[in-house]
Protein backbone atom coordinates (compact mmCIF):
# COMPACT_ATOMS: atom_id res chain seq x y z
CA UNK A 1 0.00 0.00 0.00
CA UNK A 2 2.50 2.30 0.93
CA UNK A 3 4.20 2.19 -2.36
CA UNK A 4 0.86 2.80 -4.16
CA UNK A 5 0.33 6.18 -2.09
CA UNK A 6 3.74 6.95 -2.52
CA UNK A 7 3.61 6.67 -6.11
CA UNK A 8 0.29 8.43 -5.83
CA UNK A 9 2.15 11.50 -4.00
CA UNK A 10 4.80 12.00 -6.13
CA UNK A 11 2.51 12.65 -9.10
CA UNK A 12 -0.16 14.90 -10.05
CA UNK A 13 -2.44 12.58 -12.32
CA UNK A 14 -1.53 8.49 -11.82
CA UNK A 15 -3.87 5.83 -13.29
CA UNK A 16 -2.48 1.97 -12.23
CA UNK A 17 -2.82 0.05 -14.78
CA UNK A 18 -1.68 -3.39 -16.44
CA UNK A 19 -0.03 -3.42 -19.45
CA UNK A 20 -2.82 -6.05 -20.79
CA UNK A 21 -5.52 -3.59 -19.60
CA UNK A 22 -8.08 -2.12 -22.79
CA UNK A 23 -9.72 -0.73 -20.17
CA UNK A 24 -7.13 1.18 -18.93
CA UNK A 25 -5.67 2.25 -22.03
CA UNK A 26 -9.48 3.82 -22.65
CA UNK A 27 -9.32 5.96 -19.60
CA UNK A 28 -5.50 7.11 -20.43
CA UNK A 29 -7.23 8.13 -23.78
CA UNK A 30 -10.16 10.16 -22.35
CA UNK A 31 -7.48 12.08 -19.78
CA UNK A 32 -5.52 12.72 -22.73
CA UNK A 33 -8.31 13.78 -24.71
CA UNK A 34 -9.14 16.51 -22.29
CA UNK A 35 -5.64 17.77 -22.29
CA UNK A 36 -3.93 15.51 -19.08
CA UNK A 37 -1.01 13.41 -19.36
CA UNK A 38 -1.38 10.98 -16.19
CA UNK A 39 1.24 9.11 -15.25
CA UNK A 40 0.40 4.95 -16.22
CA UNK A 41 1.79 2.78 -13.59
CA UNK A 42 1.82 -0.74 -14.99
CA UNK A 43 1.52 -2.69 -11.64
CA UNK A 44 2.38 -6.01 -13.50
CA UNK A 45 5.89 -4.75 -14.27
CA UNK A 46 6.50 -3.82 -10.86
CA UNK A 47 8.31 -6.81 -8.52
CA UNK A 48 6.18 -6.00 -5.53
CA UNK A 49 2.83 -5.98 -8.14
CA UNK A 50 1.07 -8.44 -6.15
CA UNK A 51 1.04 -6.57 -3.32
CA UNK A 52 0.28 -3.20 -5.02
CA UNK A 53 -3.00 -5.30 -6.77
CA UNK A 54 -4.05 -6.08 -3.35
CA UNK A 55 -4.02 -2.68 -2.62
CA UNK A 56 -5.81 -1.63 -5.01
CA UNK A 57 -8.72 -4.31 -4.93
CA UNK A 58 -9.12 -3.31 -0.71
CA UNK A 59 -9.53 0.69 -2.66
CA UNK A 60 -11.47 -0.30 -5.56
CA UNK A 61 -13.93 -2.53 -3.00
CA UNK A 62 -15.40 -5.92 -4.91
CA UNK A 63 -17.20 -4.81 -7.91
CA UNK A 64 -14.73 -3.26 -9.74
CA UNK A 65 -11.10 -5.07 -10.93
CA UNK A 66 -7.84 -3.45 -9.26
CA UNK A 67 -7.35 -1.42 -12.72
CA UNK A 68 -7.58 1.30 -13.37
CA UNK A 69 -7.26 2.98 -10.06
CA UNK A 70 -7.05 6.64 -10.87
CA UNK A 71 -5.24 8.93 -8.13
CA UNK A 72 -5.48 12.60 -8.25
CA UNK A 73 -3.40 14.89 -6.01
CA UNK A 74 -2.67 11.82 -4.08
CA UNK A 75 -5.91 10.77 -3.34
CA UNK A 76 -7.93 7.75 -4.96
CA UNK A 77 -10.89 8.90 -7.45
CA UNK A 78 -11.87 5.25 -8.30
CA UNK A 79 -12.15 3.30 -10.92
CA UNK A 80 -13.71 3.57 -14.53
CA UNK A 81 -17.52 3.87 -13.42
CA UNK A 82 -16.34 6.56 -10.99
CA UNK A 83 -14.38 8.35 -13.84
CA UNK A 84 -16.78 8.04 -16.16
CA UNK A 85 -19.50 9.54 -13.84
CA UNK A 86 -17.44 12.36 -12.54
CA UNK A 87 -16.34 13.53 -16.12
CA UNK A 88 -20.09 13.70 -17.34
CA UNK A 89 -21.12 15.87 -13.96
CA UNK A 90 -18.07 18.22 -14.44
CA UNK A 91 -16.36 17.21 -12.10
CA UNK A 92 -13.63 15.58 -13.50
CA UNK A 93 -12.12 18.43 -15.39
CA UNK A 94 -12.86 20.89 -12.71
CA UNK A 95 -10.19 18.48 -10.45
CA UNK A 96 -8.20 18.22 -13.01
CA UNK A 97 -7.61 22.08 -13.70
CA UNK A 98 -4.60 22.39 -11.54
CA UNK A 99 -2.93 18.98 -14.02
CA UNK A 100 -3.56 20.64 -17.54
CA UNK A 101 -0.27 20.21 -19.74
CA UNK A 102 1.12 23.19 -21.96
CA UNK A 103 0.81 21.95 -25.04
CA UNK B 1 -41.75 -46.18 -30.62
CA UNK B 2 -40.66 -45.06 -34.33
CA UNK B 3 -37.33 -46.06 -34.82
CA UNK B 4 -37.16 -44.13 -37.83
CA UNK B 5 -34.62 -41.40 -37.46
CA UNK B 6 -36.36 -38.73 -39.83
CA UNK B 7 -39.69 -39.49 -37.25
CA UNK B 8 -39.48 -37.28 -34.55
CA UNK B 9 -43.03 -35.61 -33.38
CA UNK B 10 -42.47 -32.14 -32.88
CA UNK B 11 -46.06 -31.73 -30.43
CA UNK B 12 -45.29 -30.84 -26.64
CA UNK B 13 -47.20 -33.51 -25.81
CA UNK B 14 -45.97 -36.81 -24.48
CA UNK B 15 -44.84 -38.22 -27.78
CA UNK B 16 -42.14 -36.03 -27.22
CA UNK B 17 -40.86 -36.68 -23.82
CA UNK B 18 -40.80 -40.90 -24.75
CA UNK B 19 -38.14 -39.69 -27.26
CA UNK B 20 -36.40 -38.28 -24.46
CA UNK B 21 -36.49 -41.05 -22.82
CA UNK B 22 -35.31 -42.77 -25.47
CA UNK B 23 -32.47 -40.60 -26.66
CA UNK B 24 -31.26 -40.64 -22.80
CA UNK B 25 -30.89 -44.35 -22.86
CA UNK B 26 -29.09 -44.65 -26.36
CA UNK B 27 -27.04 -41.93 -24.65
CA UNK B 28 -26.00 -44.07 -22.13
CA UNK B 29 -24.79 -46.69 -24.26
CA UNK B 30 -22.94 -44.17 -26.86
CA UNK B 31 -21.62 -42.06 -25.08
CA UNK B 32 -18.19 -41.60 -25.22
CA UNK B 33 -15.81 -38.79 -24.22
CA UNK B 34 -14.05 -36.32 -26.42
CA UNK B 35 -15.61 -37.43 -29.43
CA UNK B 36 -18.45 -35.91 -31.07
CA UNK B 37 -22.00 -37.34 -29.84
CA UNK B 38 -22.53 -40.51 -32.29
CA UNK B 39 -26.01 -40.17 -30.99
CA UNK B 40 -26.29 -36.29 -32.53
CA UNK B 41 -24.48 -37.34 -35.74
CA UNK B 42 -27.27 -40.30 -36.26
CA UNK B 43 -30.27 -38.49 -35.44
CA UNK B 44 -29.90 -35.19 -36.95
CA UNK B 45 -30.36 -34.97 -40.65
CA UNK B 46 -31.80 -31.16 -40.99
CA UNK B 47 -32.35 -28.36 -38.15
CA UNK B 48 -35.48 -28.99 -37.17
CA UNK B 49 -36.90 -27.69 -33.46
CA UNK B 50 -37.04 -31.26 -32.04
CA UNK B 51 -33.32 -32.18 -33.27
CA UNK B 52 -32.25 -29.20 -31.34
CA UNK B 53 -33.19 -31.12 -28.26
CA UNK B 54 -31.21 -34.01 -29.07
CA UNK B 55 -28.23 -31.64 -29.74
CA UNK B 56 -28.76 -30.13 -25.96
CA UNK B 57 -28.63 -33.44 -24.65
CA UNK B 58 -24.86 -33.92 -26.33
CA UNK B 59 -23.83 -31.08 -24.64
CA UNK B 60 -25.46 -31.78 -21.00
CA UNK B 61 -23.80 -35.26 -21.54
CA UNK B 62 -20.10 -34.15 -21.52
CA UNK B 63 -20.30 -30.69 -19.50
CA UNK B 64 -22.78 -31.51 -17.10
CA UNK B 65 -21.64 -34.88 -15.21
CA UNK B 66 -21.50 -33.74 -11.84
CA UNK B 67 -23.62 -36.67 -10.30
CA UNK B 68 -22.45 -36.87 -6.62
CA UNK B 69 -23.66 -40.87 -6.55
CA UNK B 70 -22.04 -42.48 -9.63
CA UNK B 71 -24.71 -45.40 -11.18
CA UNK B 72 -26.47 -46.00 -14.21
CA UNK B 73 -29.41 -45.42 -12.53
CA UNK B 74 -28.87 -42.04 -10.99
CA UNK B 75 -27.61 -40.93 -14.32
CA UNK B 76 -30.81 -41.76 -16.00
CA UNK B 77 -32.61 -39.42 -13.47
CA UNK B 78 -30.52 -36.67 -14.44
CA UNK B 79 -30.96 -37.11 -18.00
CA UNK B 80 -34.93 -37.42 -17.72
CA UNK B 81 -34.55 -33.82 -15.41
CA UNK B 82 -32.31 -32.01 -18.04
CA UNK B 83 -34.88 -33.64 -21.09
CA UNK B 84 -37.73 -32.44 -19.05
CA UNK B 85 -36.37 -28.74 -18.60
CA UNK B 86 -35.35 -28.73 -22.12
CA UNK B 87 -39.14 -29.56 -22.84
CA UNK B 88 -40.03 -26.71 -20.89
CA UNK B 89 -37.65 -24.40 -21.95
CA UNK B 90 -38.55 -25.37 -25.53
CA UNK B 91 -42.59 -24.96 -24.86
CA UNK B 92 -41.50 -21.22 -23.33
CA UNK B 93 -39.54 -20.50 -26.07
CA UNK B 94 -43.03 -21.69 -28.37
CA UNK B 95 -45.40 -19.54 -26.71
CA UNK B 96 -43.09 -16.66 -26.43
CA UNK B 97 -42.88 -16.70 -30.44
CA UNK B 98 -46.14 -17.43 -30.65
CA UNK B 99 -46.75 -13.85 -28.47
CA UNK B 100 -44.58 -11.67 -30.18
CA UNK B 101 -46.80 -12.71 -33.82
CA UNK B 102 -49.26 -11.53 -31.90
CA UNK B 103 -47.31 -8.47 -31.03
CA UNK B 104 -46.30 -8.31 -34.57
CA UNK B 105 -49.82 -8.10 -36.10
CA UNK B 106 -50.69 -5.61 -33.85
CA UNK B 107 -47.41 -3.79 -34.83
CA UNK B 108 -45.98 -3.32 -31.47
CA UNK B 109 -43.20 -5.89 -31.72
CA UNK B 110 -40.73 -5.69 -34.42
CA UNK B 111 -37.27 -7.65 -34.44
CA UNK B 112 -35.58 -10.11 -36.91
CA UNK B 113 -33.54 -13.64 -36.15
CA UNK B 114 -34.45 -13.06 -32.36
CA UNK B 115 -35.85 -16.22 -32.27
CA UNK B 116 -33.25 -17.95 -33.80
CA UNK B 117 -30.39 -16.00 -32.26
CA UNK B 118 -30.01 -17.72 -28.84
CA UNK B 119 -29.94 -21.11 -31.04
CA UNK B 120 -25.64 -21.78 -32.05
CA UNK B 121 -25.33 -23.26 -34.84
CA UNK B 122 -24.47 -26.78 -33.85
CA UNK B 123 -27.96 -26.43 -32.35
CA UNK B 124 -27.31 -25.60 -28.52
CA UNK B 125 -29.56 -23.34 -26.47
CA UNK B 126 -27.66 -20.72 -24.85
CA UNK B 127 -30.55 -20.22 -21.91
CA UNK B 128 -29.10 -16.76 -20.45
CA UNK B 129 -29.83 -15.33 -24.29
CA UNK B 130 -32.96 -17.20 -24.29
CA UNK B 131 -33.70 -15.46 -20.57
CA UNK B 132 -32.53 -12.40 -22.19
CA UNK B 133 -34.88 -12.33 -25.05
CA UNK B 134 -37.81 -13.53 -23.22
CA UNK B 135 -37.27 -10.67 -21.09
CA UNK B 136 -36.56 -7.99 -23.77
CA UNK B 137 -40.09 -9.02 -25.21
CA UNK B 138 -41.60 -7.45 -21.72
CA UNK B 139 -39.49 -5.06 -21.51
CA UNK B 140 -40.59 -3.34 -24.94
CA UNK B 141 -44.39 -4.21 -23.54
CA UNK B 142 -43.48 -1.79 -20.92
CA UNK B 143 -41.67 0.91 -22.62
CA UNK B 144 -45.00 1.16 -24.43
CA UNK B 145 -46.41 1.70 -21.43
CA UNK B 146 -44.25 4.60 -20.13
CA UNK B 147 -44.11 6.33 -23.07
CA UNK B 148 -48.13 6.32 -23.52
CA UNK B 149 -47.87 7.64 -19.57
CA UNK B 150 -45.26 10.45 -20.51
CA UNK B 151 -47.25 11.26 -23.40
CA UNK B 152 -50.74 11.94 -21.52
CA UNK B 153 -48.36 13.93 -19.20
CA UNK B 154 -46.76 15.79 -21.01
CA UNK B 155 -49.91 17.83 -21.90
CA UNK B 156 -51.80 18.03 -18.86
CA UNK B 157 -51.08 19.96 -16.08
CA UNK B 158 -49.62 17.85 -13.65
CA UNK B 159 -47.47 19.08 -10.89
CA UNK B 160 -43.52 18.59 -10.84
CA UNK B 161 -43.61 16.09 -7.65
CA UNK B 162 -45.58 13.63 -9.80
CA UNK B 163 -43.86 14.42 -12.89
CA UNK B 164 -41.05 13.51 -11.20
CA UNK B 165 -42.80 10.12 -10.27
CA UNK B 166 -43.30 9.55 -14.09
CA UNK B 167 -39.46 10.73 -15.24
CA UNK B 168 -38.00 8.19 -12.77
CA UNK B 169 -40.32 4.99 -13.79
CA UNK B 170 -39.26 5.79 -17.39
CA UNK B 171 -35.62 6.22 -16.71
CA UNK B 172 -35.49 3.05 -13.88
CA UNK B 173 -37.02 1.32 -17.05
CA UNK B 174 -34.20 2.03 -18.78
CA UNK B 175 -31.78 1.28 -16.31
CA UNK B 176 -33.33 -2.75 -15.97
CA UNK B 177 -32.40 -2.95 -19.49
CA UNK B 178 -29.06 -2.28 -18.88
CA UNK B 179 -29.21 -4.80 -16.12
CA UNK B 180 -30.68 -7.40 -18.44
CA UNK B 181 -27.85 -6.65 -20.94
CA UNK B 182 -25.42 -7.08 -18.02
CA UNK B 183 -26.69 -10.61 -17.54
CA UNK B 184 -26.70 -11.34 -21.25
CA UNK B 185 -23.24 -10.12 -21.63
CA UNK B 186 -22.51 -13.04 -19.29
CA UNK B 187 -24.05 -15.60 -21.21
CA UNK B 188 -22.96 -14.63 -24.62
CA UNK B 189 -21.14 -11.12 -25.19
CA UNK B 190 -21.00 -10.97 -29.07
CA UNK B 191 -24.62 -11.58 -28.71
CA UNK B 192 -24.54 -8.15 -26.64
CA UNK B 193 -22.02 -6.31 -29.04
CA UNK B 194 -23.83 -7.52 -31.71
CA UNK B 195 -27.36 -6.05 -30.60
CA UNK B 196 -29.18 -9.21 -32.11
CA UNK B 197 -32.46 -8.63 -29.99
CA UNK B 198 -32.83 -5.63 -31.62
CA UNK B 199 -34.35 -4.75 -35.07
CA UNK B 200 -31.77 -4.33 -38.14
CA UNK B 201 -32.52 -0.11 -38.11
CA UNK B 202 -31.38 -0.14 -34.80
CA UNK B 203 -28.38 -2.31 -34.89
CA UNK B 204 -27.31 0.22 -37.95
CA UNK B 205 -26.60 3.03 -35.43
CA UNK B 206 -24.91 0.35 -32.92
CA UNK B 207 -21.63 1.41 -30.08
CA UNK B 208 -20.39 -0.98 -27.81
CA UNK B 209 -23.98 -3.35 -27.69
CA UNK B 210 -26.53 -0.12 -27.91
CA UNK B 211 -26.95 3.77 -28.32
CA UNK B 212 -24.22 6.33 -28.35
CA UNK B 213 -25.08 8.72 -25.87
CA UNK B 214 -23.78 11.90 -27.47
CA UNK B 215 -26.32 11.03 -30.19
CA UNK B 216 -29.41 10.50 -28.28
CA UNK B 217 -28.53 14.46 -27.21
CA UNK B 218 -28.25 15.90 -30.15
CA UNK B 219 -31.69 14.04 -31.04
CA UNK B 220 -33.07 15.20 -28.33
CA UNK B 221 -31.88 19.23 -27.93
CA UNK B 222 -33.90 20.71 -30.50
CA UNK B 223 -37.40 18.69 -29.73
CA UNK B 224 -37.45 19.91 -26.02
CA UNK B 225 -36.43 23.65 -26.95
CA UNK B 226 -37.39 26.27 -25.69
CA UNK B 227 -34.74 25.95 -22.86
CA UNK B 228 -33.62 28.17 -20.39
CA UNK B 229 -30.22 29.58 -20.67
CA UNK B 230 -28.13 26.86 -17.61
CA UNK B 231 -30.55 24.14 -19.28
CA UNK B 232 -29.35 25.14 -22.55
CA UNK B 233 -25.79 25.42 -21.40
CA UNK B 234 -25.54 22.15 -19.47
CA UNK B 235 -27.38 19.67 -22.23
CA UNK B 236 -24.44 20.72 -24.47
CA UNK B 237 -21.91 20.71 -22.60
CA UNK B 238 -23.18 17.19 -21.39
CA UNK B 239 -23.41 16.21 -25.44
CA UNK B 240 -19.72 17.24 -25.70
CA UNK B 241 -18.75 14.74 -22.70
CA UNK B 242 -20.48 12.14 -23.54
CA UNK B 243 -18.40 12.49 -26.65
CA UNK B 244 -14.90 12.49 -25.22
CA UNK B 245 -16.21 9.51 -23.06
CA UNK B 246 -17.65 7.63 -25.96
CA UNK B 247 -13.98 8.51 -27.89
CA UNK B 248 -12.33 7.10 -24.98
CA UNK B 249 -14.46 3.61 -25.07
CA UNK B 250 -13.89 3.32 -28.36
CA UNK B 251 -9.89 3.70 -28.52
CA UNK B 252 -9.93 0.87 -25.66
CA UNK B 253 -12.48 -1.27 -27.62
CA UNK B 254 -10.39 -0.91 -30.63
CA UNK B 255 -7.11 -1.99 -28.78
CA UNK B 256 -9.04 -5.08 -27.24
CA UNK B 257 -10.43 -6.12 -30.85
CA UNK B 258 -7.12 -6.21 -31.96
CA UNK B 259 -5.49 -8.49 -29.17
CA UNK B 260 -9.00 -10.87 -29.07
CA UNK B 261 -8.04 -11.14 -33.22
CA UNK B 262 -4.29 -11.86 -32.75
CA UNK B 263 -5.38 -14.57 -30.05
CA UNK B 264 -7.26 -16.28 -32.32
CA UNK B 265 -5.11 -15.93 -34.76
CA UNK B 266 -2.36 -17.65 -32.22
CA UNK B 267 -5.16 -20.02 -31.78
CA UNK B 268 -5.25 -19.16 -27.92
CA UNK B 269 -9.45 -18.64 -28.43
CA UNK B 270 -12.05 -20.79 -29.70
CA UNK B 271 -12.95 -24.39 -30.17
CA UNK B 272 -10.35 -26.65 -29.55
CA UNK B 273 -7.82 -24.85 -27.41
CA UNK B 274 -6.10 -26.79 -24.65
CA UNK B 275 -4.08 -24.29 -24.46
CA UNK B 276 -2.62 -23.38 -20.96
CA UNK B 277 -3.04 -19.79 -21.85
CA UNK B 278 -6.60 -20.56 -21.64
CA UNK B 279 -7.13 -17.76 -18.41
CA UNK B 280 -5.82 -15.14 -20.38
CA UNK B 281 -7.75 -15.98 -23.22
CA UNK B 282 -10.78 -16.01 -20.46
CA UNK B 283 -9.36 -12.50 -19.42
CA UNK B 284 -9.43 -10.71 -22.89
CA UNK B 285 -13.46 -12.33 -23.32
CA UNK B 286 -14.05 -10.92 -19.68
CA UNK B 287 -12.30 -7.53 -21.10
CA UNK B 288 -15.38 -7.34 -23.82
CA UNK B 289 -18.25 -8.03 -20.70
CA UNK B 290 -16.30 -4.71 -19.07
CA UNK B 291 -16.68 -2.72 -22.04
CA UNK B 292 -20.42 -3.47 -22.72
CA UNK B 293 -21.32 -2.86 -19.41
CA UNK B 294 -18.90 0.22 -18.95
CA UNK B 295 -20.77 1.49 -22.36
CA UNK B 296 -23.80 0.73 -20.41
CA UNK B 297 -22.79 2.71 -17.28
CA UNK B 298 -22.37 5.87 -19.78
CA UNK B 299 -25.77 5.34 -21.11
CA UNK B 300 -27.01 5.46 -17.60
CA UNK B 301 -24.99 8.00 -16.33
CA UNK B 302 -25.88 10.31 -19.24
CA UNK B 303 -29.85 9.72 -18.96
CA UNK B 304 -29.22 10.41 -14.66
CA UNK B 305 -27.40 13.64 -16.03
CA UNK B 306 -30.05 14.75 -18.30
CA UNK B 307 -32.93 14.48 -15.63
CA UNK B 308 -30.72 16.59 -13.18
CA UNK B 309 -29.85 19.03 -15.59
CA UNK B 310 -33.45 19.07 -17.00
CA UNK B 311 -37.06 20.51 -15.12
CA UNK B 312 -39.14 17.31 -14.80
CA UNK B 313 -41.41 18.54 -17.45
CA UNK B 314 -37.90 18.99 -19.95
CA UNK B 315 -37.15 15.80 -18.46
CA UNK B 316 -40.84 14.35 -19.42
CA UNK B 317 -40.97 15.54 -22.55
CA UNK B 318 -37.02 14.29 -23.62
CA UNK B 319 -37.74 10.84 -22.81
CA UNK B 320 -40.92 10.92 -24.67
CA UNK B 321 -38.98 12.34 -27.55
CA UNK B 322 -36.40 9.35 -27.05
CA UNK B 323 -39.14 7.02 -26.51
CA UNK B 324 -40.87 7.75 -29.68
CA UNK B 325 -37.03 7.88 -31.38
CA UNK B 326 -36.73 4.12 -30.54
CA UNK B 327 -40.59 3.24 -31.64
CA UNK B 328 -39.71 4.84 -34.97
CA UNK B 329 -36.05 3.24 -35.70
CA UNK B 330 -38.10 -0.61 -34.54
CA UNK B 331 -41.33 0.81 -36.99
CA UNK B 332 -38.26 1.24 -39.72
CA UNK B 333 -37.15 -2.14 -40.11
CA UNK B 334 -40.92 -3.65 -40.48
CA UNK B 335 -41.63 -0.86 -42.68
CA UNK B 336 -38.49 -1.80 -45.31
CA UNK B 337 -39.22 -5.58 -44.93
CA UNK B 338 -42.79 -5.00 -46.39
CA UNK B 339 -42.18 -2.39 -49.01
CA UNK B 340 -38.89 -4.27 -50.28
CA UNK B 341 -39.32 -3.62 -54.23
CA UNK B 342 -38.44 -6.96 -56.50
CA UNK B 343 -35.24 -6.82 -57.94
CA UNK B 344 -35.64 -5.70 -61.81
Amino acid sequence: MEKVMGLASDNGVVIFSKSSCCMCYAVSMLFQGIGVKPVMYDIDQDPQGREMEKALMKLAGTTAGPVPAVFIGGKFMGSTNDIMSAHLSGQLLHMLKPYHSLS
Amino acid sequence: MNSSSTQFVTSGGMGMYDHMHQLSMWGESFKSNGSPHPLSSMLLPNTSPSLIITADMKLDNQSEDTSGTPGPLNKYDQEVTKSSEKIQRRLAQNREAARKSRLRKKGLYVASGVEASHVGFNGAVNSGIATFEAEYGHWLEEQQKHVSDLRAAVTSNISDGEMRVLVEASLNHYYELFRMKGAAAKADVFYVMSGLWKSSAERFFLWIGGFRPSELIKILRPKIEPLAEPQLQGICNLGQLCQQAEDALSQGMDRLQQTLAQSVADGQLGEASYSPQIDTAMEKLDGVVRFVRQADHLRKAALVQVSQILTPRQAARGLLVLGEYFERLRALSQVWATNTREPE
